[in-house]
């Protein structure tokens, strides 16, 4: 706290200063304008410049000591490294004023200083990519030198159990051999996606339908926004609904016909991420239904079909490629998709056709093995970084094949 | 026309209006689901705005301190909260004129006895229902509005348990997300859309931004656990940690929208600038960018609006603590929103369960409050060229 205090002071401090710096800097280049100089840049430029050079080589400084801190090189006093900053800061600040004069071409300098700024702005973008693939990539790899490649991905029995215990630091003491075959698992995940596809497509694609083909103004005007609602409501909700009120019933029509179903089904998360899907495959297909060239409708009507026939037979065969990549997106959404599936599926990988029985998925195991009191480096664990690299490579795919396929469709229809 | 062809006209007419019917009956689906879903969550929610408390004789005694059991008749006093004992040592040393006096007060009832009370499935024997049935005949029973839940941070007594440290952990989270997101997302945006020259590596970013939008959240989660908390060693838990996760999150959305804000300024206001001289940061700076804001301010809500809903990424990077205070820095453990809604929904005591979908209830008004306050924004400021 004292430290955070200390620091805050301190930056709050260099703000007035840096105030006072521009004030002379650009009454420095008005006093030239007022002498009879012609001045490269407006004046207030001359004020930037003055505090472009107190902060950037105070900062770069920090930010090299920073890093060798970090690496375990060299490590400065925090006081040090103030009392260093300070004098940059002041030294950056007067030599730059010296330099202010009325041929200066501050406008230029400073501007350079900005795009650069704009451009490192930018490059965060990428390193989170870079840090989203370091990060599952690197502890994914440690789990692949435990378990081998081949048989994370074809097994068929995933137990953990003694890598449990080793994460407790009792590896001595069990019996049975861990195992990660994350096939079972991968078959929960692509059966709740399927029940979710089952859901959301036929209902989002006629909707869409509805609405861009049947529905007047004031009935998309009031549609539109509803379907968005659901799209705004947060998963945990979704969730919540999916635990407490769809997996009851669930069972209670599943034992009403004669049939046995665990409170965990993946029938009922199933049915809940296909609502949530609804939004995201109506407003895309909508989408690309509306971008249809109205003259395809109008040569269709003029031949004499009915709308629905112009629909079948016209329009969804010329949306076709953006809806198969709405589809696409929207099946990574679901693969991808965590709150729903951890508080109403199961958390037992099970490798069966029946919808009625529990069953995990990738996201699942993710959570449950990250939110445990493993040891950061048990197989367990690292299993979670190996499921995160394979959901990562799997939805990429899908959003580049689905952004491939809407780009030749876009090409094909925006003249 | 023969009698065939009039027969196919109708056959066609007739499958137009099925199809008609089942486009309209699949929206009127969703809607339906809609209506469901609000109405279960409300009805379910509304209960927990409502607390029982009971009227007992509260005689404040020295031994009160130490056994704050003794406060009140023997037959009632397992009908109170624990929470509400707890608290009575400490009010009695801040007010010590209390002591030797008896009070008639409404206290907070047991989690058990508001179940009763709310004729929901409860742990009461059939000595303590009757009892409170009696109380109840007396009335010294009552349903009061339940300020606990909006003063109180978690609890493992349900009666005693709200969404404050919750709220106030998701305040700072949002501070950092934005603090991070919204500066980063709109000098990405200015210059990709103003400054960068059509090269692979422009293209490369915006192929990279795309991506990283459709990536799903947990990954984010992963990202926060292994580089923020394992490398850089932000404290778990944290809003710092929690904040930076979900501003990397909502990264590519602010991106996105700001894109198209200033894409949405016309090229006339630029070329107009360029010819009287001025420099392509004024032309931003003065012109496009000021244009742009409620654009930009309106996916900026928006954004802020899915990382407020936002789980997984946030209980991987420890944020399901369980946090009865609410926290007083951003390195401090903390917890959110929708963490609490998680963590709730899992607790095995039933009252839990209104609870949880109390809390559902104030997310969704606030989320909602947000959205329309992006939507009143974007049509009061919307501005055809």
């Amino acid at each position: 706290m004292t430290l955070e205090y200390i620091l805050l002071l301190f930056f709050a401090g260099l703000i007035p200063l840096a105030y006072a710096a521009f004030f002379l800097g650009r009454r420095k280049a008005e006093t030239d304008l007022e002498r009879g100089y012609r001045l490269n840049s407006p004046p207030s430029f001359y004020g930037w410049y003055v505090i472009v050079w107190m902060f950037l080589p105070a900062i770069a400084v920090s930010a090299v000591f920073a890093v060798l801190h970090m690496a375990g090189i060299l490590s400065v006093p925090i006081p040090v490294v103030l009392v260093g900053f300070l004098a940059l800061f002041a030294a950056g600040g007067g030599l730059a004023l010296r330099h202010v004069r009325a041929s200066l071409r501050a406008r230029k300098i400073v501007e350079d200083v900005i795009r650069w700024l704009l451009f490192i702005a930018t490059c965060i973008s990428i390193f989170t990519t870079v840090g989203i693939v370091l990060s599952v990539v690197f502890e994914a790899v440690k789990f692949f030198n435990m378990v081998s490649l081949w048989e994370f991905l074809t097994g068929t029995t995933w137990s953990p159990g003694s890598a449990f215990l080793e994460g407790a630091g009792r590896g001595g003491e069990q019996a049975s051999k861990a195992e990660f075959g994350s096939v079972p698992i991968f078959a929960g995940t692509f059966m709740i996606t399927f029940i979710a596809m089952c859901v959301a497509l036929p209902v989002g694609l006629f909707s869409a339908i509805f609405m861009a083909e049947y529905a007047g103004r004031n009935l998309r005007g009031v549609a539109k926004p509803a379907l968005e609602v659901l799209a705004g409501i947060p998963t945990v909700v979704y969730g919540f609904f999916a635990a407490i009120t769809v997996s009851p019933l669930v069972v209670r029509i599943a034992k009403s016909i004669g049939l046995e179903a665990a409170y965990t089904n993946a029938l009922s998360p199933g049915i809940v991420m296909g609502i949530m899907i609804i939004p995201f495959i109506s407003s895309l297909s909508d989408d690309v239904i509306s971008s249809i060239p109205q003259s395809l409708r109008e040569g269709s009507y003029a031949l004499g079909t009915t709308r629905s026939e112009t629909v079948k037979q016209v329009v969804l065969p010329a949306a076709f490629p953006g809806i198969v990549s709405a589809f696409l997106l929207a099946v990574s959404r679901a693969l991808g998709e965590t709150m729903i599936v951890v508080m109403a599926a199961g958390l037992r990988p099970n490798l069966t056709w029946n919808p009625l029985e529990g069953m995990t998925t990738v996201t699942v195991r993710i959570v449950d093995a990250l939110t445990g009191d493993l040891a950061f480096d048990s197989a367990e664990t690292l299993s979670a970084f190996a499921l995160g690299l394979t959901l990562l490579v799997v939805t990429l795919m899908l959003n580049i094949v689905s952004s491939i396929i809407i780009r030749r469709f876009k090409q094909q229809y925006e003249m | 026309m023969d009698s065939n062809s009039l027969k196919r006209t109708r056959t066609r007419y007739r499958r137009e209006r099925r199809f008609k019917f089942y486009c309209a009956t699949a929206l009127v689906l969703a809607g339906i689901f809609l209506v469901i879903f609000f109405a279960d969550i409300i009805s379910k929610g509304y209960p927990a705005f409502w607390q029982a408390k009971i009227k007992v004789e509260v005689s404040y005694t020295q031994d009160v301190k130490d056994l704050p059991f003794l406060a009140v008749g023997k037959d009632v006093s397992n009908l109170i909260s624990r929470a509400w004992f707890r608290k009575l040592p400490r009010k009695l040393n801040e007010h010590p004129q209390l002591i030797g006096s008896t009070h008639t007060e409404w206290v907070l009832a047991d989690g058990a006895v508001d179940q009763y009370l709310k004729e929901k499935p409860n742990g009461l024997n059939k000595e303590q229902k009757n009892l409170v049935d009696n109380l109840r005949s007396q009335d010294r029973t009552k349903l009061a509005f339940n300020t606990y839940f909006f003063t109180q941070g978690d609890s493992k007594l349900p009666e005693s348990s709200g969404i404050f440290s919750a709220a106030v952990g998701t305040v700072y989270v949002m501070i950092v997300t934005m603090a991070f997101s919204l500066p980063t997302g709109v000098l990405t945006a200015i210059y990709l859309e103003e400054f960068a020259k059509d090269n692979w590596l422009t293209r490369a970013i915006e192929v990279n931004i795309n991506n990283l939008a459709a990536i799903p959240s947990i990954l984010y989660g992963l990202l926060g656990l292994a580089i923020f908390i394992n490398y850089v060693g932000i404290p778990r838990s944290s809003a710092l940690a929690g904040g930076l996760t979900l501003g990397l999150m909502s990264l590519p959305v602010i991106i996105i929208s700001s894109r198209a804000a200033l894409r949405a300024v016309p090229d006339s206001i630029r070329e107009a600038a360029f010819g009287v001289g001025a420099s392509r940061w004024q032309v931003v700076s003065h012109h496009v960018l000021p244009m742009s804001i409620p654009g930009i301010l309106t996916g900026s809500i928006i954004a802020l609006a899915q990382a407020m809903g936002e789980t997984a990424p946030l209980l991987l990077v420890g944020m399901m603590a369980f946090i009865p205070e609410a926290p007083s820095g951003f390195t401090d453990a903390a917890t959110v929103m929708p963490a609490q809604i998680y963590t709730w929904s899992a607790a095995a005591l039933r009252p839990y369960a209104e609870r949880t979908a109390a809390a559902i209830l104030v997310l969704l008004a606030v989320l909602i409050l947000l959205n329309l306050t992006a939507v009143l924004l974007r049509k009061r400021y919307e501005r055809k060229w």
